[in-house]
This record gives structure tokens, C-alpha cells and sequence, in this order.
């Protein structure tokens, strides 16, 4: 007897418990890639205020942060974002072209290769560098540990790649360029999914000489953990890197947040935007703001991809393929 | 009555009980072993847990737990461990009676499947979830159509946590219930009793501890459980994000203090858990005591 009434409060309490969460107000969902978690934070915030001062509806933005490989995965399979903001532009054509969400042409549809700030590769290493650490070909020395995540399923990783790929084709020459490459990732002891995982395993657990990072994201760990602990060594050539933004056609037009997602996006662009990106150490794209936090970057050499690699498409083919390049130099 | 016997019997024999007991120094290095293996690896971790997160005092302690983004964590986890629990009771329970209660074709093949979460990867889990429910999956497109969300929201977390906890009630009862018999249901059925009676008063009566003990780890287990949900949870702050996954994200963003909280309070969750475990136990025994008595 004592027993049954035991379980019959169990299943009310449970089945009251199954009440679903209830939002009234928009909700607009921007998946981005690691290192932008800070930024957007600070960003969401200045763009609820112009949005709501300009009349439009309290809006609630959610954020969800990973591997830029692996959160295009997500969206391809299913998570409905209204916008992207991934690492490289690849990631969004994949969105295009496997899950057929939004237009392949969606790159032009917003100012600068739809990229409202830059960043590109650099160096953190320990402080004092005590392995003399200087420039990419010193990161394929057999007794330096280098950390870098998976070019498969991060963005920062592949512009890491594809930087050291760049340089050593200049370096030892087309012939000698994968074994060089190759030489770099015999030195990586742990591949991480992300770039925020990869900076966590160099800064907290202290695994590795060298850490291969998002300008951003190295002056992210300097500003956390002081400039007594580590240091940032510029190469002399790195990439120009472009993280872009997109909106996502079939989920906006479904969820009726068009106007917002498109107003979001253009917001990325607007003068306070821009400062809110420097501020946590992205490039600006827009020259006059840029040029105010000229001292704030490090002058170095860059190249665009698309200058020297071409098109993601044959970069991914190529090179992150399964049985591409990155696979035979890692699982060799 | 059964504790006199013991007790006499042991003073009967005390040149027997020297020949089982081992050594003073064996015991001592066994105690001592087992004693700092327990410190090493449960309490200093527990304690470093609560240190780290009120090592900067407890407003930013209770800030982080209050943060509705860690609120909307507790809830969701708390959700999906209300629903997965009782549906893994039920489940459990009627398994665990069919497998030992009675023959049939394709039993060996529903205890292989009961222990199924068991031996697949949690990671595996989650992913077998987003090839049925995905867009590029089975039954995704239709879900779509129909507006339908699976995966990436709170179907999906459930599901997960449903799965990687089917076999922890069932698991837990089998045993119990193959070494009880049949013999007291067959007195029960012969006396005149319904399927009903024999089960609440018969069946659940004998097998009540085991499946406390089920419940209780089930529930520890749904609670915790970060692989499979990390998976189809689409990491969405506020809304997708279970506890442990919360407790990721803040480290990730060099919020330690936070993720400790977070961290904190999961352990709290199994302390009390441990608690009303201990609790039940108490309470049942003493109304035990006295009836039997009687």
C-alpha cells in the first residue's frame, strides 16, 4: 500500500515537471565558430539596444559555439540558425551545397567577401620563448611541440594549414612542401575539435611549446593570463584570414526573421560593431576604423587564399578531403 | 533470531576464525590502500570541486548559479532526467518480470539488447540519434515538413539521455529477480490473487531495494551523462545546454570560478541524491521493523 502511493507521487511530480519552456518573444539563433564567444557577447547586447531603439521587437539572440567544421556539420544536419558566422568561407559552402539552405552565390551578397572583420595566424608561445621560436619553418623541428586543432573539424585549424603550407611553398619549394607540412604535424601531440579547445590545452594543462592561434584568441590568452606568462611571435608571412557571415534562407523564411537576421548581419558592419571587434582583437574591415587600432596589430606579410589556393571547393578537395593530403601526412 | 546463531557459532569455533583472518599487517596495508585510494580519487576531487568554486568568494558563486543561462541548464537536465527516469522504471520493471518470470522465443536477444547502451560509445549514441533525426537522415526532412524539431532541442536530449540509461534498472533487477524464484508468485496465484495484487504485493515488495538502487544510479547517470547529449544538443545557450555541458562552456571561456560553481552543483545533486537514497532506507526499515514484529 505504502508502496503504491510512493510511486503515484512519482509520476505526478513527474508529470508535472513536463511542462515545455514557453518563449513569446523572437528568438534569433547565431551559430558561430570558438573564438568569437566573447565578441558576440558583447556584440548581441549593442544590437538588441539599436534594435529595440529603433522599434523593433525585444528579440532574444542565443549563441552556440564549436568547431567551425563541426557546427556547419550541425546546421547541415538540422540545427535551425538563423545566421552563421563561421571561421572560413568553406564551411558555409558546404552549407550551401550539402544541405542546399542558402543560395551558392551567398558570399556576394554582403560587402567584403562578406567578412565584417579579419584576423589572421600567429604564434603563442611561453614566455622568454625558450625554444626560439621565430617564424613557421622553427615549428618543423622535431624537438619543438607543436599544438594546433583538427584542420577537419576547426576553421582556425585549416588557416593554420594552409598558412605553414603557404610559407614552406616558398620556403623549400613546391617539391618539399608536404614533407615540411608533414614535419610539422609529426611535432602535434593532440589534435583538439576547436580552436578554444587547443588554447586550453596549451595555456591550462601546459602541454606544448607552441600554440598555432587565431590572432584573437592569442590576445585573448594574454589578456586573461598576463603578458608574464606568455608571448605572441608574429611569422613572416601569414594568411588573411576571412571569417564570413551568412544568413540562412530556408531557416529565416520559415521562422518569418528575415528583416532581423538581414538587419543583425549589416549591424556587423555599422561603427559601433566594428570598434566592438577590435576591442577583442578582430581586424576591423572597415579602413578608417582599422586604421585607428593600426598599433594594436602587429604589421605582417598576408596572403589571400584566394590568391594563392583558389576556391575552398578544390582546397577541401585537395587537402581535408578523406584520403586528401592532411590525411596521408597524419595517419602516416 | 539469526544473529544469535551466527554470533554462537562463531564463539563455538574461535581457532576457525584465526585461520580466516589474515595477518595484522596485511589488513592494515589493505585498509590503508583502500582508505587512500579513496581519498586520491573521490574526496580531494569533491572538496578541490567546492574550493574552486567559492574561491572567489560566494556572490560570484551564486552569480554564476543564478546566471539564467545556468538556470535554463539546471532546467533542462532536471527535465530530461524526470522524463527519462520513470519511462526507464517502467520499462525496466516490466523487462526485468518477462525475462525471469517467464520462457519465450527471443529472450537472449532482448537481454543482448537491454545491455546494448552499455557496450555502444556514447558519442555513437548520439550520432545513431542524428542519422534517424537529422535533415540529411531518415525521417528528418518529413520532421521538418512538419515542423517537427528532434534533434537540436529538447526531444533530442531526452531521447539521448533515454538511451544511454535503458539498461541501469533492468540490469539492476534481473539478477535479484532470477535468484528470487518464482516459488512466491506461484503461492500468491494458487491462493487466488490477481496479476495486479501479485505484483504489489508480491513481486515489488521483494524486489523494492533493487530497483531504488536501479533508480538511483539511473538517475545519476541521466543527470551526468555529457557524450551522447553533446551530440544532438546543438550547444544553443539557454536552451539546448545541459549542466555538464554548461560546466564546458564556461571553462572553455576561461570561467573557471563559474564552471566550478556549475560543477558544484551537479556534485550537490548527487549528494542529495545520495541523501534521500539513504534516507528511503532508514524510513522503510524502521516501518519494516515494527511490522514484522507484529
Amino acid at each position: 500500500m505504502k508502496l503504491q502511493t510512493w510511486f503515484t507521487v512519482l509520476f505526478i511530480i513527474t508529470s508535472l515537471s513536463i511542462v515545455g519552456p514557453a518563449r513569446a518573444d523572437k528568438t534569433l539563433l547565431n551559430v558561430s565558430y570558438d573564438p568569437t564567444r566573447e565578441f558576440f557577447q558583447e556584440f548581441n547586447v549593442a544590437f538588441s539596444k539599436y534594435w529595440s531603439a529603433n522599434g523593433g521587437e525585444k528579440i532574444t539572440i542565443q549563441q552556440s559555439h564549436g568547431g567551425s567544421g563541426k557546427q556547419a556539420r550541425s546546421v547541415i544536419d538540422g540545427l535551425a540558425a538563423d545566421v552563421v558566422t563561421l571561421a572560413l568561407a568553406g564551411d558555409i559552402d558546404a552549407i550551401a551545397e550539402h544541405g542546399k539552405l542558402l543560395p551558392e552565390n551567398w558570399q556576394t551578397r554582403l560587402p567584403k567577401n562578406s567578412s565584417p572583420y579579419t584576423s589572421t595566424i600567429v604564434f603563442l608561445v611561453r614566455k622568454g620563448n625558450p625554444k626560439g621560436i621565430k617564424d613557421w619553418h622553427d615549428l618543423a623541428n622535431g624537438c619543438v611541440a607543436v599544438i594546433t586543432p583538427n584542420p577537419k573539424t576547426s576553421g582556425g585549424a585549416r588557416w593554420n594549414y594552409l598558412a605553414a603550407w603557404e610559407f614552406g611553398k616558398h620556403y623549400f619549394g613546391e617539391t618539399r612542401v608536404q614533407e615540411f607540412v608533414s614535419d610539422i604535424y609529426k611535432n602535434v601531440p593532440v589534435l583538439d575539435s576547436g580552436a578554444r579547445g587547443s588554447t586550453t590545452t596549451f595555456v591550462e594543462r601546459g602541454i606544448g611549446d607552441v600554440l598555432i592561434a587565431w590572432e584573437n584568441e592569442a590576445y585573448l590568452a594574454l589578456k586573461e593570463y598576463g603578458n608574464d606568462k606568455f608571448e605572441i611571435i608574429v611569422p613572416s608571412v601569414s594568411v588573411l584570414a576571412e571569417p564570413p557571415v551568412a544568413i540562412i534562407d530556408k531557416v529565416v523564411d520559415k521562422k518569418g526573421t528575415r528583416v532581423i537576421a538581414e538587419a543583425y548581419l549589416n549591424y556587423l558592419y555599422s561603427e559601433e560593431a566594428q570598434h566592438i571587434a577590435a576591442k577583442h582583437y578582430f581586424r576591423p574591415s572597415d579602413e578608417t576604423i582599422a586604421a585607428q587600432y593600426a598599433q594594436q596589430f602587429t604589421k605582417v606579410k598576408l596572403f589571400k587564399i584566394s590568391d594563392t589556393f583558389g576556391n575552398w571547393k578544390n582546397i577541401h578537395q585537395i587537402h581535408f578531403s578523406d584520403g586528401g593530403i592532411f590525411d596521408q601526412i597524419y595517419l602516416k | 533470531m539469526d544473529m544469535a546463531s551466527i554470533t554462537a557459532s562463531s564463539s563455538h569455533s574461535p581457532s576457525r576464525t584465526r585461520i580466516t583472518q589474515e595477518p595484522r599487517w596485511v589488513r592494515y596495508t589493505l585498509i590503508t590502500i583502500a582508505l587512500t585510494f579513496l581519498a586520491l580519487f573521490l574526496f580531494v576531487p569533491l572538496i578541490s570541486v567546492f574550493y574552486e568554486a567559492l574561491k572567489k568568494g560566494v556572490a560570484v558563486y551564486i552569480a554564476a548559479i543564478s546566471d539564467p543561462d545556468a538556470l535554463a541548464a539546471i532546467k533542462l537536465t532536471l527535465t530530461a532526467t524526470a522524463i527519462a527516469v520513470p519511462l526507464n522504471l517502467i520499462f525496466g520493471v516490466a523487462a526485468a518480470w518477462a525475462i525471469t518470470k517467464f520462457e519465450f522465443k527471443g529472450k537472449n536477444v532482448l537481454i543482448t539488447l537491454i545491455d546494448l547502451p552499455f557496450s555502444v560509445s556514447p558519442v555513437i549514441a548520439g550520432l545513431i540519434f542524428v542519422l534517424v533525426f537529422g535533415m540529411q537522415g531518415w525521417l528528418g526532412p518529413w520532421l521538418a515538413e512538419h515542423d517537427i524539431r528532434i534533434i537540436f532541442a529538447v526531444p533530442g536530449i531526452v531521447l539521448a539521455t533515454l538511451f544511454i540509461t535503458v539498461p541501469f534498472i533492468a540490469r539492476e533487477l534481473i539478477p535479484l529477480m532470477q535468484a528470487q524464484g518464482t516459488e512466491e508468485e506461484l503461492a500468491a496465484v494458487t491462493l487466488g490473487a490477481n496479476g495486479w495484487q501479485l505484483f504489489w504485493r508480491v513481486t515489488l515488495p521483494n524486489i523494492k531495494w533493487g530497483l531504488l538502487y536501479g533508480v538511483i544510479l539511473c538517475n545519476a547517470r541521466a543527470m551526468g551523462e555529457f557524450g551522447a547529449v553533446s551530440v544532438v544538443s546543438g550547444h544553443i545557450r539557454g536552451s539546448t545546454n545541459t549542466l555538464p555541458l554548461h560546466v564546458e562552456i564556461l571553462y572553455n571561456e576561461y570561467n573557471f570560478a563559474a564552471a566550478f560553481a556549475v560543477a558544484s552543483l551537479l556534485a550537490l545533486l548527487a549528494l542529495i541524491t545520495l541523501a534521500i537514497k539513504t534516507g528511503i532506507e532508514s524510513k522503510v526499515s524502521q516501518q519494516k521493523g515494527p511490522n514484522h514484529e507484529h
